[in-house]
């Protein structure tokens, strides 16, 4: 029997889906819809200090057919009156006692941060998130990223937090930073309960080519916005990994954030060692009811690994996460193309000779447009499976017998490593490369 | 058994003649244009007898570049609109897609190619340039697509053109010939204002060609003459009651449609003779003009058919009966037409020979020959030492398009015996490209 229920540092939920503080968490309202649609908790749109928001708030990145692969807001945090998010929170819970509910935060002063947890505490929160990371707006006014790219004063105020909060902690974090673990041990230095990231990413979505004004624009002027969606998964990823690898981080829960929308991308940050997601975009696309697909995914998942929890599996890809250094130089994989699969596209053939190895050949003849692999000339890079638009068609095969092991790291222990250019040990002496005058023969097909 | 009730008015008319290739709309051509996967040294493009770059267009469509897209395809095509529904995709550049490997519907290339330059002629882009003057004139006979491409191309080198038609209307076949489902009258000539606003080439109405003389005065005239003549009329079958009312030619009988369609009235049952194209558009067009009955008679099998198997499919879907390995040996009939004598016909030892004592019958009010067109022989024989094939097909160098006459350059119907309307462009393009070659030498 499968149970997705999570404790995530104390705080209880049904499943580990939850909605990140956003529009989608505006509003009593849109929790409660989200609660019946299956989400395990929700974290409510930040409430802080009062603010006033633009008209066109949202930039999208399209990229071929697919919209909102990428997506960006300028919208700052709730500019609804506290008095009813906290009548919401409190009728919310009333009717969902056992969803989790998380207050987000954003306020400046000790004395604003005091009030505004126990008032939150009082409506019946079941935790708080620090807003630590908006990129856009509040980090003007000294909030939002402002904080979490300063790990000195986020420690503060996480320490001011700890002070009074009676329900668990969670510090989000922004990504606009060069090393995440510096703001992470910043926040389990003051004592949080937990973290959560990644937050938005400062960026520029695009530019309108009529009005030269970024978007989103606002009469004829646009700021830098918060990017997420899709697009930002694998940066994310990477943060989550890079906190849940850390041997003092590593110790509170973590709640992965950034692009996840299907039930993949949801293991996929259980494996790197968060125990709760939070979505945003997804719902801003689909709505509440792609939980769907992202709930039966994880059963399916978990029922053919036989996995009882989400704990069972947690931080299972940590391990095989590792450094340059200790990947074996000896695993050796060859390109391998299905001539039954091949459809003749031959963007194998240009994508390996003009942006990679030159390893791959046409046949010559019009009539056969399958490609060849150039055994000798592959590297293994991994290119041409990567662009092939046909499933199963090109395929990394193992070539070496697995027998012999050595890393960089090995080698450098054993003093075997290139140290002149022209030596003898560099990787890519004596691989093949056309000669330069080659590019300007026309190509013949004969 | 009908399917199509007989159209009373123009609105009718459209309906049973609705366009097989609607033009795209904004979504649609977004999201088809997405699908288009760049393939290296594309098929699509090896699959077009103009060579348009393909993948560059489709992805210029993607981009918010129409008329770029646009200048792609007239760059290659100067009929790219047209072609983009005209031509027989399924057997050239959409055939050719890479996705039909993996039994995924290919590319609408062609509708994308028409989405591309409708959008640009519709909103009046200039997108071509007249080249520099360089005094030469060229006369050119025949407005067909091979005339028209002929001419566009030489006025961007700079030459000034003369186009003389025989009809009153330009575009030969495009606009005479080709099925009204296929395109409508008013996206030919559209196609045509749209060229000949910007490029400036003179078109003379009314205006055949048919003496040792005019062709004289063209000699001395012009620095060089294109033929672009097509291939005429109907040919006649020389058999027994071919002069009877209601035995028309295929070409006219098309030509006659596509002028006035619902005006004219298609009796109740017509026999289309023939296994071409032109027979599968005229048995489809007579079904969808509202006859009763319409039999296909082929004097060979289904197989040996010179139709594309979707012209055949295209005219059963719409109610045409056939009969194979049947030939005509008498029309009968008083003063009019009442039928077709068939005798059965089998192939020995790869011959055809006609079954005489075999013969029936089909009752019909209609004889519709689309058994070839005649060829322009009695033009040809006017001008001095043009060589024709034994097909009556003018002799022409395959790069340059010169005939064996220096000063006369050929191309389309005319050199090839009945092609495409993409080959005819692609022809007379080259064929501009040529005399200037010859004329710069």
């Amino acid at each position: 029997m499968i149970d997705l229920s999570i404790n995530f540092a104390g705080i209880k939920a049904p499943n580990p889906f939850w909605l990140a503080s956003a529009p989608p968490t505006n509003s009593g309202y849109q929790i409660m819809k989200a609660f019946e649609a299956g989400w395990g908790g929700a974290v409510w749109k930040t409430l802080g200090v009062p603010v006033v928001n633009v008209s066109s708030r949202y930039g999208s990145v399209n990229y071929r057919n697919t919209r909102m692969m990428g997506f960006n807001n300028i919208e700052l945090i709730t500019d609804r009156p506290l008095a009813d998010n906290l009548r919401e929170i409190e009728e919310v819970k009333k009717y969902f006692p056992d969803h989790a509910v998380i207050a987000s935060l954003m306020v400046e002063s000790r004395a604003e941060w005091k009030q505004i947890i126990k008032d939150v505490e009082n409506a019946g929160a079941d935790g708080i998130e620090l807003n630590f990371g908006c990129p856009h707006g509040m980090c003007e006014r000294g909030m939002g990223s402002a904080v979490g790219q300063e790990p000195e004063v986020l420690k503060t105020i996480v320490e001011w937090v700890k002070d009074v909060a009676k329900t668990p902690v969670i510090t989000k974090l922004s990504p606009n930073i060069s090393h995440i673990t510096d703001p992470g041990l910043a926040a389990v230095q003051g004592g949080t309960d937990s973290i959560s990231l990644i937050n938005t990413v400062k960026s520029i979505v695009g530019i309108d080519l009529d009005t030269y004004a970024p978007l989103p624009e606002v009469d004829g002027k646009g700021t830098n916005g918060g990017y997420c969606g899709p697009a930002v998964k694998p940066i994310a990823m990477h943060m989550v990994k890079d906190l849940a690898q850390h041997p003092e981080i590593g110790k509170v829960p973590i709640s992965g954030i950034g692009g996840i929308e299907t039930w993949r991308d949801v293991v996929e940050f259980i494996l790197l060692g968060a125990t709760s997601v939070q979505v945003c975009t997804a719902v801003m696309h689909y709505g509440f009811g792609i939980v769907r697909e992202m709930e039966a995914g994880l059963r399916q998942f978990m029922e053919e690994k036989n996995y009882k929890t989400i704990y069972d599996f947690a931080g299972k890809a940590l391990p095989n996460v590792t450094e340059w250094k200790h990947l074996n130089l000896k695993h050796k994989v060859i390109a391998e193309i299905n001539a039954d699969k091949c459809i003749g596209c031959e963007l194998c053939y240009i994508s390996c000779e003009d942006g990679a190895h030159q390893a791959i050949s046409l046949s010559g003849d019009p009539g056969n447009r399958i490609p060849n692999i150039i055994e000798e000339n592959c590297v293994g890079c991994n290119l041409c499976s990567l662009v092939c638009p046909v499933e199963d068609c090109i395929t990394m095969v193992k070539r070496d017998d697995g027998s012999q092991h050595l890393t960089w790291e090995e080698r450098t222990l054993n003093d075997d490593i290139p140290v002149t250019f022209d030596d003898d040990r560099a990787g890519g002496k004596g691989h093949f490369v056309p000669k330069p005058t080659d590019a300007l023969k026309a190509r013949s097909r004969s | 058994m009908a399917e199509y009730k007989r159209p009373e008015s123009e609105a009718e008319f459209e309906k049973n003649f609705k366009q097989k290739k609607p033009l795209m709309n904004d979504t649609e051509a977004f999201y088809e244009s997405s699908r288009c996967l760049f393939c290296y040294d594309a098929p699509c493009i090896q699959a077009c007898p103009t060579h348009i770059d393909i993948p560059l267009f489709i992805k210029q469509i993607h981009t918010n570049n129409v008329t770029g897209s646009a200048k792609t395809i007239f760059d290659a095509n100067w009929l790219g609109n047209a072609c983009g529904v005209v031509c027989p995709t399924g057997v050239l550049c959409e055939g050719a897609c890479v996705y039909n490997h993996q039994d995924v519907p290919p590319i609408q290339i062609g509708r994308l190619q028409n989405y591309a330059t409708s959008k640009t002629i519709n909103s009046d882009k200039e997108i071509f340039k007249i080249g520099a003057s360089n005094g030469r004139r060229i006369a050119i006979i025949g407005s067909g697509p091979a005339g028209i491409a002929c001419a566009c191309e030489l006025r961007t080198i700079g030459y000034d053109v003369d186009i003389f038609e025989a009809k009153e209307q330009p575009t030969g076949l495009v606009l005479h010939g080709v099925a009204p489902y296929k395109i409508t009258n008013k996206e030919v000539l559209e196609e045509i204002t749209y060229l000949q606003k910007q490029l400036g080439f003179n078109i003379k109405y009314n205006s055949a060609i048919t003496s040792k003389k005019q062709l004289k005065d063209l000699e001395s005239e012009y620095d060089a003459i294109f033929l672009g003549v097509g291939l005429g009329e109907t040919a006649t079958l020389n058999m027994e009651g071919e002069d009877k009312e209601n035995v028309i030619g295929a070409v006219e009988f098309i030509e006659e449609l596509r002028l006035k369609h619902h005006q004219i009235k298609v009796p109740n049952k017509v026999v289309v003779i023939g296994g071409g194209n032109t027979a599968m558009d005229a048995a489809s067009e007579s079904a969808r003009m509202g006859a009763r009955k319409t039999v296909l008679a082929y004097r060979k099998s289904k197989e040996d058919m010179g139709a594309y198997d979707f012209e055949y499919d295209l005219a059963i879907s719409a109610g045409v009966d056939s009969l194979f390995n049947v030939t005509p040996i008498a029309i009968v009939g008083n003063k009019k037409v009442e039928g077709v004598k068939f005798a059965k016909t089998e192939i020995i030892d790869g011959e055809l020979h006609t079954k005489k004592n075999n013969v029936f019958i089909v009752k019909c009010d209609m004889v519709i020959k689309a058994t070839g067109q005649a060829k322009q022989r009695s033009l040809y024989e006017l001008v001095d030492n043009l060589d024709i094939d034994h097909k009556t097909r003018i002799k022409v160098n395959e790069v340059t398009f010169q005939t064996s006459n220096p000063q006369y350059f050929a191309g389309g119907d005319a050199i090839n015996g009945g092609a495409e309307v993409v080959n005819a462009t692609y022809d007379g393009k080259m064929a501009a490209q040529g005399m200037h070659q010859w004329l710069t030498k």
